[in-house]
């Protein structure tokens, strides 16, 4: 790359020719506050916070989107910058909704942050304010205009990374709102609820809805016996909630604060992932076996689910009927479990902590109740349990580590553990499907094929004497990608993992929410994969069907993977929704 | 969450066909929305959802992105033109002259709120137009090319009642 020589500030630094000035200035240690600007996907100087003075230019420029140019002498704290830069925000401050105290994004604002950096001690503009117009239809999402700073950052994650475009700009000046069609709440459109949108709001403009109300209820109501689950995902980042470094596993705090909460039973998730192996990797066998549909693609995420019914409806053949792991294990809870610890399953209150906000909008389908009972009654967010953890007053970081309950005496495999990143499903797959398949116990177990934060990963692995083409794809618009490669005939592949959320859970719609300026800097994907991928390295069992309960829970109650029972119970269907 | 009554949309087979042409005219190439848009308000009057849906389907653009297009630009428009549609004058003689509280008493008289400017049984739409020339006969107002001059908010009731089939 052609290097170009620019200073700022007086230093003079060398950077490729591409660079903005915005990238210069950072790579130089240099800080130029922003707001609307998110790395690749939104770079539109829409705020105009990263004003800076370029020698020789008739105005300040946005340094995000200002390309460098060889001489050019920037400087960024003169008071020429910083007064525009503080009338910016003083502006932006007049119509925005300070009820702070309040807000789901207390101390953890880009707004409120920029506000004590650039040190705004008053207000000095008085104006007119955008009227609060809340959408909390949705079970997963809620939007609340009068928090909303126009970024786009939302608008940009949505219909350019999730090629979903449920929401967009809409009227003009003072007037401009971002919003869905005709003033439609996103329940009614074909929002994925991946809650992408609100990982990336600086403001909280977007948050989930809140399921803590009930799940305190059920704890304080002594009839109820309350289950808690965790997907995997969540103990590779809920200790960032509480100021720990990204990528740090809190696993065993996670137990402790759980149960120190006041739940009756803390089960893992992982467990249920194991038994998703199970029933999943029998499904693709019997597919291959029999000439059955394929590719088989997976059905975890229920941000991928929804997106695929409302887009790819001729694709829902291919999706597995394997339920979730949560769901999985909420309708096991409600059946064996109860039978096996004498208690009425309408009594049983099961609560998933979940990286995810689809998990929200899945749990409530119909369908999701094969014993009478919905499989899951309440989920909450990875961000909702710190929450918990904070208002029952918990020192998380002195919490002594705790193990999970089980159920059936049960452990979770390495394999269950890595679900929570991209990859890890197809890579638990291939491990029980290789030692079936070749009826062996192979020493393989690493996949690292499939693992990473490439978009999409193609593999073909040598199983026996056959070989499997299997892709994996994170992030909907990846998918689409994919997808629209196979209906054009272009690719080929027998099985297919896709994760509505790029990254996989650990960077799910309902995990802790990282400033723009940190996740520029930090791949939250790789680090808190990293997480999850040591803990797999460390179990003892790290393929699922080797998992001793699993044989159990078979041998004692469900039979075979994708048997009568498992029917009933572990398997569901999908619908094809409209788009418009 | 915002219903608002509106008239039924009652596109033909005809427009559809042209609707279609326009979009495989124009699809492929950047920027294609907006010249889609202008063709399709000549020829449904208007760009309802309906039409808007169309236009996402074949063109491949999410149907928020219209909405914005359409509800950032004055020139396009979700409501049709009724049977009768009435221009009040706002420029600056008809203005101060109190043509804000006749269009006001219009709107009101047609029980059109907010941002509605089509009655349901499409008879009456209202459009407050820019000066058109007749500030002689300040304030003023149209219903299709009839004229009307020199009123009061009490010749509302009087003008209304003139179109009733």
């Amino acid at each position: 790359m052609e290097m170009v020589t620019i200073s700022i500030n007086g230093k003079s630094i060398s950077v490729p020719k591409d660079y903005t000035i915005l990238q210069a200035a950072r790579s130089a240690g240099i800080d130029i506050p922003t707001l609307c600007y998110l790395k690749d996907i939104n770079e539109i100087g829409a705020c105009r916070m990263c004003l800076v003075e370029v020698k020789g230019a008739r105005t300040l420029v946005t340094a995000c989107v200002y390309p460098v140019n060889e001489g050019m002498e920037v400087f960024t704290q003169t008071e020429r910058v910083r007064k525009a830069r503080k009338a910016v925000l003083e502006l932006m401050l007049s119509n925005h909704n300070k009820k702070c105290l309040t807000c789901a994004r207390n101390r953890n604002c880009e707004l409120q942050t920029l506000a004590e950096e650039l040190n705004v001690t008053e207000l000095p503009y008085e104006g007119a304010q955008t009227p609060s117009t809340i959408d909390d239809v949705s079970p997963s999402i809620v939007r609340d205009n009068s928090k909303c700073i126009l970024c786009r950052r939302c608008i940009a994650v949505c219909k350019k990374v999730q090629t979903v475009g449920a929401i967009d700009a809409t009227q003009r000046g003072f007037n401009t709102k971002i919003g869905s069609a005709f003033e439609k709440s996103l329940n009614e459109t074909d929002c994925a609820m991946c809650g992408q949108c609100i990982s990336v709001c600086p403001v909280g403009a977007l948050y989930e809805k809140d399921g803590l109300a009930p799940v305190w209820k059920a704890l304080a109501d002594e009839t109820k016996h309350v289950v808690v689950q965790t997907a995997p995902a969540v103990r590779a980042a809920l200790g960032e909630e509480f100021g720990l470094p990204i990528g740090t596993p809190v696993t065993g705090k996670m137990a402790a604060a759980l149960k120190a909460l006041g739940f009756d039973k803390v089960f893992d998730t992982d467990f249920a992932a194991d038994l998703t192996i199970m029933e999943e990797g029998t499904e693709l066998l019997n597919r291959i076996k029999n000439g059955g549909k394929l590719p088989l693609i997976t059905s975890c995420s229920p941000g991928w689910v929804k997106f695929c019914e409302h887009n790819f409806p001729d694709f829902l053949d291919n999706l597995s009927s394997a339920k979730s792991p949560h769901e999985m294990y909420g309708a096991i809870l409600k059946s064996y479990y109860a039978e096996k610890a004498g208690i009425d399953p309408k009594d049983i209150f099961v609560v998933s902590v979940m990286p995810c906000t689809a998990k929200k909008f899945e749990a409530q389908r119909e369908e999701l109740s094969g014993t009478g009972y919905p499989d899951v009654d309440a989920v909450i967010t990875t961000r909702e349990l710190a929450k918990m953890i904070k208002e029952a007053g918990l020192k998380f970081n002195e919490l002594e580590d705790a193990v999970f309950d089980s159920p059936f005496g049960d452990e979770a495999t390495g394999a269950g553990v890595i679900f929570g990143a991209t990859g890890g499903v197809m890579e638990a797959a291939l491990r029980t499907v290789a030692d079936v398949l070749t009826g062996q116990s192979l020493d393989k177990v690493d996949y690292t094929e499939v693992r990473g934060t490439e978009g999409i990963k193609e593999a073909t692995v040598k199983i026996g004497d056959m070989d499997v083409n299997v892709a994996v794809a994170h992030g909907l618009g990846n998918a689409r990608k994919l997808l629209n490669n196979i209906r054009e005939g272009k690719a080929n592949y027998h099985f297919i993992e896709i994760m509505g959320c790029p990254g996989g859970c650990v960077t799910g719609g309902g995990q802790p929410i990282q400033p723009a300026k940190v996740a520029a800097e930090i791949d939250l994907k790789a680090e808190r994969a990293k997480a999850l991928y040591a803990e797999d390295k460390a179990a003892g069992l790290r393929k699922s069907h080797e998992n001793p309960y699993i044989k159990k829970l078979y041998e004692e109650y469900l039979g075979e993977p994708c048997g009568h029972k498992s029917h009933k119970l572990l398997h569901t269907h999908y619908q094809e929704r409209p788009k418009y | 969450m915002n219903k608002k009554e509106t008239v039924a949309f009652n596109g033909t087979k005809e427009q559809e066909a042209k609707l279609m042409e326009a979009i495989n005219r124009h699809k492929g190439s950047d920027g294609a929305l907006i010249p889609v848009l202008h063709e399709a308000q000549n020829i449904y009057g208007y760009l309802p959802i309906e039409v808007q849906t169309m236009i996402s389907k074949n063109l491949d653009v999410p149907m928020a992105e219209i909405y914005g297009v359409v509800t950032f630009y004055t020139q396009f428009t979700t409501e049709p033109k009724g049977k009768y549609h009435i221009g009040v004058c706002l420029g600056t003689a008809c203005y101060v002259k109190g043509s804000g509280d006749i269009f006001n008493k219009i709107k009101e008289k047609l029980g059109l709120t907010g941002d509605s400017t089509c009655t349901p049984d499409g008879k009456f739409s209202i459009e407050a137009t820019r000066c058109i020339g007749a500030c002689g006969l300040a304030p003023v107002l149209t219903v299709n090319d009839e004229v009307y001059g020199k009123l009061t908010v009490d010749d509302v009731d009087r003008i209304l009642s003139k179109y009733t089939d």
